[in-house]
């Protein structure tokens, strides 16, 4: 499994209160969602993104609420993968139960800039920055994470036990 | 065999194993699964779509009606009734809706729905609060939910942990708030990521349930996966008249490890408040300066419960709040609202000039009752002061205790309560 494309970069403690503010909780919809993504953080955000592309946080990515509405409307608004230093724990639980890969690599999120383009092996944790031509070798899933994204989400799993 | 800390025993002891050791993945059973007006829905629509037709346990599930019910508008009445339906579709016994409903983490203990040894999972970021307890309680998103739900168990990362041994005793018009703003202020937003905050020690016994609800409650915002106390006779009477059926109590082995071990000396908590925009901006009056403020919100799953409702009201009790604030007083359960109202409290606070409020979390997530504008600053008992949590992006929230709350409301600028005594 692979992905590619834009890095889109942010700092540390990335909360979920900016990945999507709590006045859009009161919808379900994942496009509606993603139509909100990052706006009180980066408001151009959702005009920028494209289907594939890359962000990059630092420490402790997706602290604050337990809302899955946050990976739902990154998921939603087209990204593959997002990269940072830390996670939060639930933002890591429901990034993976919905089934967005995310890594953890400081060395990535050091030396990736916005706008940079990068390769992502998921199988090998290899991040590759085409643009400045380097190479971060990203932890791997542990076995049991790995089931539950190969199952395409963790209720994929459950059901099919 | 290693010694274990307390919930890693929790985690052992549901997991149906004799040892577990930190960074293993476990799968437990679970003795409560909750969820909210605003993670429920997304459960179910996960629960319906994966097409899962039964409950494994409809007494040990709780629907909390609390974040934008009263319905605050069309979208979240909207989901408000999804959550109503699937409760009456799946016999939900601890279902609260509007009326009977409170702020969930102030509800479930009042109620004696959560008690001590408990593996408790919830759809809500500040489920840690039970951990006051002496339960294992973690906040979980929807998915985690809806498969609870389901199969009555979830898979765990078992945490490693960090140990705050607790002596003295507070200093007048200084609670818990206080000491937790000053933990996190000492450790970080993610000082204790995905790591268990153990809080033990002599000091304990000068702790009110009050006080170690609000400490646990606030652990997430140190990154923590759970804040969990000690039980000593403090919980155990708590728990007297609440709790029906048997619990559990586990205490840390002798040995148990700890990543870290922090001495906290209550005596010598000031009072803390968290500047925007993040919790661990933590400051000492001498470093606060003049921070002119126009709304109070004095309430929350952090700071709504019976002793802070009661530590406001004998502040603001026969004064007037500022010309120019609005002071927002919202009980946490119909109890405490009750409670309040009996002692005198209510009404002192409408003498005062405040709103005071049916249970809702609204204000502190900027959902609604109390939502800033643009350059709007508030002294809020609530837990997070991120960018634009409580509105405008270009609004701020200054975290604070209930004391400093109330006599912040008086002056109108962040203040003690010594200064309006």
């Amino acid at each position: 499994m692979q992905a590619k494309g834009i890095a889109h970069k942010y700092g540390d403690n990335i909360d979920t209160d900016v990945i999507i503010p709590a006045r859009h909780l009161n919808t379900q919809d994942h496009l509606e969602l993603a139509s909100h993504c990052m706006e009180d953080i980066d408001s151009d955000f959702v005009k920028r993104v494209k289907q594939g592309d890359i962000i990059v946080g630092g420490y402790n990515f997706g602290c604050g609420s337990s809302r899955e509405h946050a990976p739902i409307a990154i998921k939603s608004s087209g990204i593959s993968c997002v990269i940072a230093k830390t996670f939060a724990r639930i933002f890591y639980r429901n990034a993976i139960n919905i089934g967005l890969p995310i890594l953890e690599c400081e060395a990535a999120s050091d030396g990736i800039d916005a706008g940079d383009i990068v390769e992502i092996d998921f199988d090998t944790g290899l991040i590759t920055n085409l643009t400045k031509r380097e190479i971060y070798q990203a932890q791997a899933f542990p076995p049991f994470i790995q089931k539950i994204i190969r199952a395409n989400g963790y209720l994929n799993s459950v059901k099919n036990k | 065999m290693m010694g274990m800390t307390m919930s890693q025993k929790i985690l052992a002891a549901h997991a149906g194993v004799s040892e577990v050791k930190s960074g293993q993945l476990i799968m437990a059973k679970l003795d409560m699964v909750l969820g909210n007006d605003i993670t429920s829905p997304v459960a179910i629509n996960e629960f319906e779509k994966y097409g899962f037709d039964r409950v494994f346990s409809k007494d040990k599930i709780s629907l909390v009606m609390d974040h934008f019910v009263p319905n605050k508008d069309i979208k979240a009445a909207t989901q408000a009734k999804q959550s109503r339906e699937f409760a009456k579709k799946y016999d939900i016994i601890h279902f609260y809706d509007a009326g009977r409903m409170g702020i969930e983490h102030a509800l479930l203990p009042e109620q004696g729905i959560v008690k001590a040894g408990d593996l408790v999972i919830g759809a809500d970021s500040h489920t840690c609060t039970y951990g006051a307890l002496g339960a294992f309680s973690t906040g979980v998103g929807s998915t985690d939910m809806a498969a609870g739900m389901a199969t009555g168990e979830l898979w765990f990362k078992v945490p490693s942990a960090i140990k705050f041994n607790i002596t003295g005793k507070l200093r007048p018009y200084i609670s818990g708030k206080d000491v937790i703003l000053h933990i996190i202020g000492m450790i970080g937003v993610d000082g204790a990521l995905y790591k268990s905050m153990e809080f033990t020690g002599d000091g304990l016994k000068n702790l009110s349930m009050d006080d170690r609800l609000c400490i646990a409650n606030m652990a997430i915002e140190a990154g923590a996966k759970n804040g969990i106390f000690e039980v000593d006779n403090i919980t155990r009477d708590y728990m007297e008249h609440r709790v029906t059926s048997s619990y559990d109590v586990y205490h840390a082995d002798a040995d148990a490890e700890y990543d870290t071990v922090y001495d906290i000396d209550l005596s010598s908590i000031p009072h803390t408040v968290a500047f925007p925009h993040l919790p661990e901006n933590a400051r000492t009056p001498d470093n606060w300066g003049n921070v002119k403020i126009d709304q109070v919100v004095i309430g929350s799953c952090t700071n709504g419960r019976f002793s802070d409702i009661e530590a406001a009201a004998k502040i603001i009790g026969g004064k007037r709040i500022a010309d120019g604030v609005r002071c927002i007083v919202i009980p946490a359960t119909q109890q405490i609202y009750k409670e309040a109202m009996k002692a005198g409290y209510l009404e002192q606070f409408i003498d005062a000039g405040c709103v005071v409020s049916t249970p809702t979390c609204g204000p502190c997530l900027g959902g609604y009752m109390g939502v800033l504008a643009e350059g709007e600053r508030c002294v809020s008992t609530t837990n997070r002061n991120f960018v634009g949590r409580m509105g405008h992006i270009k609004s701020e929230v200054y975290l604070a205790s209930p004391e400093v709350a109330a006599a912040s409301a008086l002056t109108g600028r962040l203040t003690a309560p010594e200064e309006v005594l």
